[in-house]
């Protein structure tokens, strides 16, 4: 037994079977890679791969190179050559960036207004620190990748396998991989512990398919059973050269000269992982990034912000207005400098305007208005504020390290935490103004629960549905109460809920069935479940429990119920299955083995699986499950018993937003069975094109004139929460559109169950499932068809407006399946279906495929030009989650491709309450508050220059101290803006959650509109007046010391700077509306920094400080007129914004600024009732104007009794 | 809520403390429960409140109005004596080409001033000459000079940035280099208050700082004034820069146009109506860029010399808080938005008599 390690009933098993007859049906079906013969290909352009594998196969062919790719991968963006011009390449990619670069290097110049070295360190100082942050981000994905590369397998080297590390794999190794392991490559799979070398894989890493797929390998090369057989083994293999095509592989291997074909079927691709098999050997045929996943891991659409890119926008305006002042004062520098020699009379002739350099030259003074236009545009720069981006990005970080850490995001079960992935798009979470969600495994649980059945025409099953729920809290129904004590009476206690399994009726349950009438259908019924699936049995050694490995959850579910009613299925051979059964007659377990000759796959066009088993008696016996549609036709026509029963019950279930099935079976005669037989094997056999179509033909041959059992219902669980959490998005005022394969009857009953849909609203339904159209497929001129179905939808789309159009005060529901989708995305139709779609409350997509959803996401995200927001769980989602501007993936299990290509990922779908009204919230507010204020603190500063220049002719000479302007963003005031964007809170959690509305403020963008931030920059220039004026008026020329000394150029300036830093500083003290600690510390920190830096450069010797030496702790600090002139200023440059924020607040108040109202008022008396009643009347108000989402809420009574309190209602403030 | 089937659905507690003690156990990826994190730290939330508002702008205009008058009454109690003289020390026949007058160094320069005393002046009176429209702030004029040549002896030849006074016509470094030594003011006044000479105290004009460690004691002028052309005043090259003190006053550049510098300080009371006689010499040139020249005897207080601006400015703004204040609680008496109440957020309902 090579390799050893397993237990001793997996031996036997593996002995016993021969799983490949049991799939032969499933893996002939499987389509080939192209629909010419592949092989034809291999060896020209794109199939030039070729891999000697094993030590016989030394011969590489001349004419060809081997591929020598390595297994190591590198996520990394830099490495440590590259590193640092490919980061300064992406740093000056930025405008303003190099707009500071090129002023840097002009410092060097003398048209320098300052110092160079004062010049370049603030730019110095932001580049390394963006640099140390994207080393610091590339090193941990660099920690990643060593992580992944140095994980162990088991390579055959010298005779033996070996360990060896994963980076160390080449192309052409033979490895072994054990169970439970990740491939390490891309593998061509040669032989597994089975003896008929098949594997299972798990590729949830790849697609998010949570189902276990089959492998299988050549004939060939099955016989390899034990590590021994490599040493006399070689082969070539010739394939395709990499791509990222996951699902197609085409090549073939020669062994011993002869070459057999691969298919997709024998590769193993990386970051799968084998499941229920022991071990497996295979071939390395692609390493490292030509591997298919990495292949596909490799482009992910950078996403960048609205905010970002209207901050963009800002930032040309300030270049412009930079330019503009730069050009007036030129212009009057020009002519002051003219004017200073005329006929060789020099004017200010302290300036020496006869001996001059060309800068100040009198005789070409238009040059010389030239070059100090550049000038300007250097001294002028601190209208753009260099930290502007580093600090918008330390926030980011620091905000998606709050989005990561938030407790209330954390799932239990999965023990997964939110996570987002980008921090680039943390403010754009708050102004979402379309979901697009995905259904299964995002709004429900996709475990499906076994809950309902209808046999024999009798329905069983007690348990009430998500959707039942929700009905009866439509209605009111005083049964809620009841039905879930009724839920708790069905759960004894101690018991252990079974998971797959929500079954409860004791009519049928602890063995009861055999009392009841028709129990030889139960019997029946149960038996097929029990038997006609495709599912494998784990039997725990110790407890002897047994768990089931199903490709899909449904079947897992069927099995699941079976051994709960007492049809325990226990162990799959290689020809049949085995169960414990409960004997009717004797009462008593008895063990029955049936023999499966054959198994029909389920698959989308059949909509039905069949097995074939020949019981212990000797009976064949065909068992069959499927959609209702296609099994009713199916039915023995004289059997018609509970026939109409039983599709009542189907209809009921279907209502109750549950799957259902129909179970069926027939007995065969001894020669029906042989003559399908023969058919079904010569149909298998063949290899012509037609033979999928002969399969289907001889197995349509049998399952026909079955007779009913019954039929099954299993839940696809909601999700806990989503109802409510649909409710407070639609609160919120977002519009919420599902895009789901389900059929449409499942999706409107989700619909309505998750609150998305809700009586009295109208639906428009727009379908091609009408008769006329059907009638029309029959035909087969495909043109006409696809016209008429194009007329159809647009007509109907065409209707469906003018009934939005003539009602009024109607909420309205779209719900619009694939085929019409597929008319209605064409371009020359979407612009109205879009238009129909905005109209209305909920739009459902029902039976749409991954394309369409990512082409509707396009159409909202284009169309509407609001920001759109897709969730979804599964590889179907990938194309629109990327598509959208934000992408949400739902990591239930670890590491899926939907996460892969999200923005951010959480657990579950309930958890989009939070990150949006809360997160979102604060995000937006914070960036939008803290941009403004960037370019406020900036503006203030840099006219203030301005206005001195005005003074000083124009000449250029800055205001302040070299250093200490350079420092001015980088120390002064940064930390309380950074604090700001990091910790402030408009409104706290709680109240976020409370008054969803308030998220309003995001999608219409209210606090980053032009007017606010035109307003700020306004509010800029008028601080700025207000200090320079004040400060240059009130220490004009006179003495300012009692031992009457007067002001000079750094003294003043310094003392204008004092009042800037107080005045910016505080101005953030009363603009942060959460004010903790921290806000304190940096706030507060700041100004001190000013003085520590006065006080300390000021000592520094004056050969550096130059005229700044001693000028704090000699002359300013000494003398009171100093302090009562910052303390004036700065008092009075505040007062403008106080009083403007005191009526705002008062009377034209934005929403979060009432809601700040109305804690304040609570706080003081907490007056819970007006309370309640005030957030019921807020909550009412915002439904009715977004029309969805009432439906589920056990408060409609009471918002009703609301409602007529209500007389007058203004409308929303915010718009 | 949603207590659908037992079993499944149980995530999320909403209690962070209850999660917080299941995380010991197994969860962990499950994010450490602190204030920090949780983003619920302990904060104001201040808001404007009428209270708020109305007291802030009241207790702001209470401490700003006292100040004001203070400031302004230290400003009043100033005694300032302006005589312009530049216009008129030029002689009656030059009056139509004062810069003939100027630049002509055969023209005696001298010319006698004669001040009424308005008020009592107590001691230390400062004596300022004043200069107008001249560019002291102007960028080429503000980089003329290097720091390091005026402070240490060896590193005369250090004169970057002194262009055009950098160097003699052969070479040789000027010290002090630069066009800011160079146009040194050069009037100077002498005092009298009858037959009695006031001294004019010429020490300690200077910042502390400036004398001890920017101008060195070791540093002497050299080459100063030797070029063909003369800017300003002469410096005694025995007399080391730190000692210059009119120099080091003159080198802090002043930072508008208009600007007084310091002469000296004469320690002796004045009475009203007494007469100072000011023998000066009028030599500095402001007449090509029509600066002028003022002589300036003034008194201090706590607060500095004679400006009323600060003081009225500190009324201003304390009045127009108080009046805000006032304004505010007009409002809110007048239109009484009851602010956090129910009517407030667009909701017409019964009124909360409050």
């Amino acid at each position: 037994m090579a390799g050893g390690g397993g237990g001793d009933g997996r031996r036997r098993r593996r002995r016993k079977m021969q799983l490949s007859r049991l799939y032969s049906f499933a893996c002939g079906r499987r389509p080939s890679v192209a629909d010419d013969d592949p092989g034809s290909r291999i060896g020209g352009p794109g199939f030039s791969r070729v891999v000697n594998a094993g030590a016989l196969a030394q011969q590489p062919p001349p004419e060809q190179l081997l591929p020598t790719g390595s297994n190591s991968i590198s996520t990394t963006k830099y490495n440590v050559a590259t590193f640092l011009p490919k980061s300064l390449f992406e740093q000056f990619r930025r405008v303003a960036n190099v707009y500071f670069l090129i002023s840097a290097c002009l410092a060097y110049t003398k048209l320098a207004p300052y110092t160079s070295a004062s010049a370049i360190a603030p730019l110095v100082i932001v580049i390394v620190a963006t640099m140390v942050k994207e080393a610091v981000e590339d090193w941990r994905r660099n920690q990643q990748d060593t992580e992944v590369n140095n994980r162990r397998t088991k390579v055959f080297q010298d005779g033996a396998f070996q360990d060896a590390k994963w980076k160390d794999l080449r192309v052409g190794d033979i490895v072994k991989v054990e169970k439970d392991d990740f491939f390490p490559a891309d593998l061509v799979l040669l032989s597994s512990s089975y003896e008929d070398a098949v594997c299972y894989v798990e590729t949830m890493n790849l697609d998010g398919e949570t189902n276990l797929k089959l492998k299988q390998s050549l004939e060939v090369t099955s016989n390899l059973q034990d590590d021994e057989s490599f040493s006399s083994f070689g082969a070539v293999i010739r394939c395709e050269d990499p791509n990222a095509h996951l699902y197609s592989f085409v090549g073939n291997i020669e062994i011993e000269e002869q070459p057999h074909p691969l298919s997709p079927q024998q590769l193993l691709l990386r970051d799968s992982k084998l499941r229920n098999t022991e071990f497996v050997y295979g071939v390395v045929i692609f390493t490292g990034h030509d591997t298919k996943v990495m292949q596909n891991a490799m482009k992910v659409p950078s996403k960048r912000s609205n905010i970002e890119k209207k901050m963009d926008w800002i930032i040309y305006l300030l270049l412009s207005l930079l330019v503009l002042i730069s050009f007036i004062g030129s212009i009057f520098f020009g002519i002051a400098t003219r004017d200073d020699l005329r006929d060789g009379r020099t004017k200010r002739w302290y300036l020496r305007p006869d001996d001059t350099t060309i800068y100040f030259d009198p005789k070409k003074a238009a040059i010389s208005a030239v070059l100090h236009f550049l000038t300007a545009m250097m001294l002028y720069g601190y209208f753009i504020p260099i930290s502007l981006y580093i600090s918008i990005e330390i926030v980011k970080l620091l905000q998606a390290r709050f989005i990561n850490q938030d407790i209330h995001m954390y799932h239990e079960e999965t023990d997964t935490p939110a996570h987002a992935r980008t921090s680039n798009l943390n403010e754009e979470l708050g102004q979402v103004d379309t979901i697009l969600t995905d259904k299964t495994g995002t709004l429900t649980c996709n475990s499906m629960e076994f809950i309902k059945c209808s046999i024999a025409g009798t329905a069983y099953g007690r348990g009430i549905t998500a959707v039942e729920r929700a009905m009866a809290k439509r209605k009111g129904s005083p049964l809620i109460a009841d039905m879930d004590n009724g839920i708790e009476r069905f759960q004894p206690e101690g018991n252990i809920a079974v998971k797959g399994f929500n079954f409860m009726d004791e009519r049928v349950m602890n063995g009861n069935w055999v009392n009841q009438p028709h129990s030889n259908v139960i019997e029946m019924f149960f038996r097929l479940l029990a038997v006609c699936h495709t599912c494998i049995p784990e039997v725990d050694e110790e407890s002897g429990k047994i768990s089931y490995e199903a490709e899909s959850p449904d079947e897992a579910a069927f099995v699941v119920a079976a051994r709960e009613l007492g049809f325990t299925f226990y162990q799959r051979t290689q020809t049949g299955v085995s169960l414990h059964e409960l004997d009717p007659l004797s009462g008593k377990q008895v063990d029955r083995s049936y023999k499966i000759l054959h198994v029909l796959e389920f698959n989308s066009a059949r909509k039905r699986m069949s097995v074939i088993v020949k019981d212990e008696e000797g009976k064949t016996f065909l068992f069959s499950k499927g959609a209702d549609s296609v099994m009713f036709e199916r039915l023995s026509s004289s059997e018609g018993a509970y026939r109409q029963v039983t599709q009542q019950h189907i209809n009921e279930y279907a209502d109750a937003g549950l799957r259902t099935l129909v179970l069926a079976y027939r007995e065969l005669e001894e020669d029906e069975y042989a003559y399908f037989d023969r058919k079904f094997t010569a149909a298998k056999n063949s290899v012509s094109a037609d033979r999928d179509e002969k399969i289907e033909e001889a197995a349509d041959l049998l399952e026909r004139d079955l007779i009913l059992l019954g039929a099954t219902a299993v839940e696809d669980k909601l999700q806990k929460g989503v109802p409510e959490c649909i409710d407070k998005l639609a609160q919120a005022g977002i519009k919420i559109w599902v895009l789901t394969g389900d059929k449409m009857e499942t999706a409107i009953n989700i619909g309505y169950a998750c609150s998305l849909l809700r009586q009295g609203m109208k639906q428009i339904t727009i379908t091609l499932e009408t008769a006329d159209i059907i009638a029309l497929e029959k035909g087969s001129d495909k043109a006409a068809i696809t016209e008429a179905s194009k007329d159809n939808v647009v007509r109907q789309i065409n209707e469906g407006k003018k009934l939005i159009n003539a009602s009024v005060g109607e909420t309205f529901a779209l719900i619009i399946d694939g085929k019409s989708l597929t008319y209605a995305l064409e371009d020359d139709a979407k612009g109205i279906f879009l238009d129909l779609a905005i109209g209305c409350g909920s739009v459902i997509c029902c039976r749409s495929s991954p394309k369409q959803k990512a082409l509707v996401t396009r159409l909202v995200k284009t169309g509407t030009g609001k920001v759109t927001l897709a969730i979804g769980d599964g590889a179907n989602d990938v194309g629109m989650i990327q598509e959208a501007d934000i992408g949400v993936g739902i990591s239930g299990a670890e590491g899926m491709q939907a996460v892969m290509a999200s923005d951010v990922s959480i657990a579950q779908f309930r958890f989009l309450e939070r990150l949006l009204l809360v997160h979102g919230h604060w995000c937006y507010s914070r960036i939008s508050s803290m941009i403004c204020y960037f370019f406020y603190k900036n503006i203030t500063f840099g006219v203030t220059m301005f206005l001195y220049e005005a003074h000083t002719t124009f000449s250029g000479q800055a205001f302040y101290n070299d250093w200490a302007m350079a420092l001015y963003n980088v120390l002064f005031t940064s930390l309380p803006v950074i604090a700001m964007g990091v910790f402030d809170q408009d409104v706290s959690a709680r109240f976020c959650l409370k008054y969803p509305m308030l998220y309003q403020e995001g999608p219409q963008n209210l606090l980053f509109r032009w007017a606010r931030i035109l307003g700020w920059m306004l509010y800029g220039v008028a601080s700025a007046v207000i200090i320079f004026f004040l400060s240059a008026g009130s220490l004009q020329y006179q003495a300012f010391r009692k031992s009457g000394e007067v002001m000079d150029i750094e003294s003043l300036g310094a003392t204008a700077y004092t009042c800037v830093v107080w005045a910016v500083n505080a101005q953030m003290a009363i603009t942060v509306s959460y004010f903790t600690l921290i806000q304190h510390i940096c706030i507060w920190g700041g100004i001190a920094l000013w003085y520590v830096f006065l006080v300390a450069y000021g000592a520094i010797t004056p050969t550096f400080s130059t005229t700044f030496f001693m000028v704090f702790v000699d002359a300013l600090a000494g003398a009171p007129s100093y302090w009562v002139v910052t303390l004036l200023v700065s008092a009075a440059a505040l007062i403008p914004y106080f009083t403007y924020a005191a009526i705002k607040t008062w009377f034209f108040p934005d929403y979060h600024n009432k809601i700040q109202w109305l804690r304040h008022r609570d706080r003081g008396q907490p007056d819970s009732n007006a309370d309640l009643e005030f957030g019921q009347a807020l909550r009412q108000f915002s439904v009715r104007s977004t029309g969805v989402g009432v439906s589920a809420r056990r408060d409609a009574v009471e918002l009703v009794r609301l409602n007529t309190k209500v007389y007058h209602a203004d409308p929303p403030q915010l718009s | 809520m949603n207590s659908h089937a037992a079993g499944t659905s149980n995530g999320g507690s909403g209690d962070a403390g209850g999660a917080g003690a299941g995380a010991a156990r197994r969860n962990t990826r499950m994010p450490k429960y602190s204030k920090f994190t949780q983003q619920e730290l302990p904060a104001c939330k201040p808001i404007l409140t009428p209270k708020w508002v109305v007291s802030v702008f009241f207790i702001v205009g209470v401490i700003f109005v006292p100040i004001g008058v203070v400031s302004l009454l230290a400003a009043r109690d100033v005694v300032e004596i302006i005589d312009r003289y530049d216009e008129a020390c030029v002689p009656g026949n030059m009056t139509e080409n004062k810069l003939a007058y100027i630049q002509n160094s055969s023209i005696p320069k001298d010319c006698t001033r004669t001040l009424m005393v308005t008020k009592d002046m107590k001691q230390p009176i400062f004596v300022y000459y004043q200069l107008d429209n001249f560019y002291q702030n102007h960028r080429r004029y503000v980089k003329s000079r290097n720091d390091a040549q005026l402070r240490d002896p060896s590193k005369a030849n250090k004169t970057s940035a002194c262009e055009p006074e950098k160097t003699t016509a052969d070479g040789k470094p000027i010290v002090p280099c630069g066009l800011i030594a160079w146009s040194l003011f050069n009037d100077t006044y002498i005092f009298a208050r009858g037959n009695e000479n006031l001294t004019v105290d010429k020490k300690h004009i200077s910042w502390k700082s400036d004398r001890e460690h920017k101008f060195g004691k070791d540093v002497y002028p050299s080459n100063f004034q030797n070029g063909s052309l003369i800017g300003g005043a002469k410096l005694d090259p025995n007399i080391s820069l730190s000692e210059q003190e009119d120099l080091i006053v003159w080198m802090r550049t002043a930072a508008l146009p208009t600007f007084r510098k310091l002469y000296g300080r004469i320690y002796v009371d004045l009475k009203e109506n007494d007469n100072i006689t000011v023998r000066l010499s009028n030599n500095y040139n402001t007449y090509s860029f029509g600066g002028k020249k003022k002589l300036v005897l003034s008194t201090a207080t706590w607060l500095g010399g004679k400006n009323d601006f600060l003081g009225y400015t500190y009324l201003i703004v304390g009045g127009l808080c108080i009046f805000l204040a006032f304004a505010f609680t007009l409002l809110y008496f007048i239109k009484p938005r009851k602010l956090g109440d129910h009517n407030y957020l667009s909701w017409n309902r019964h009124p909360a008599g409050r």
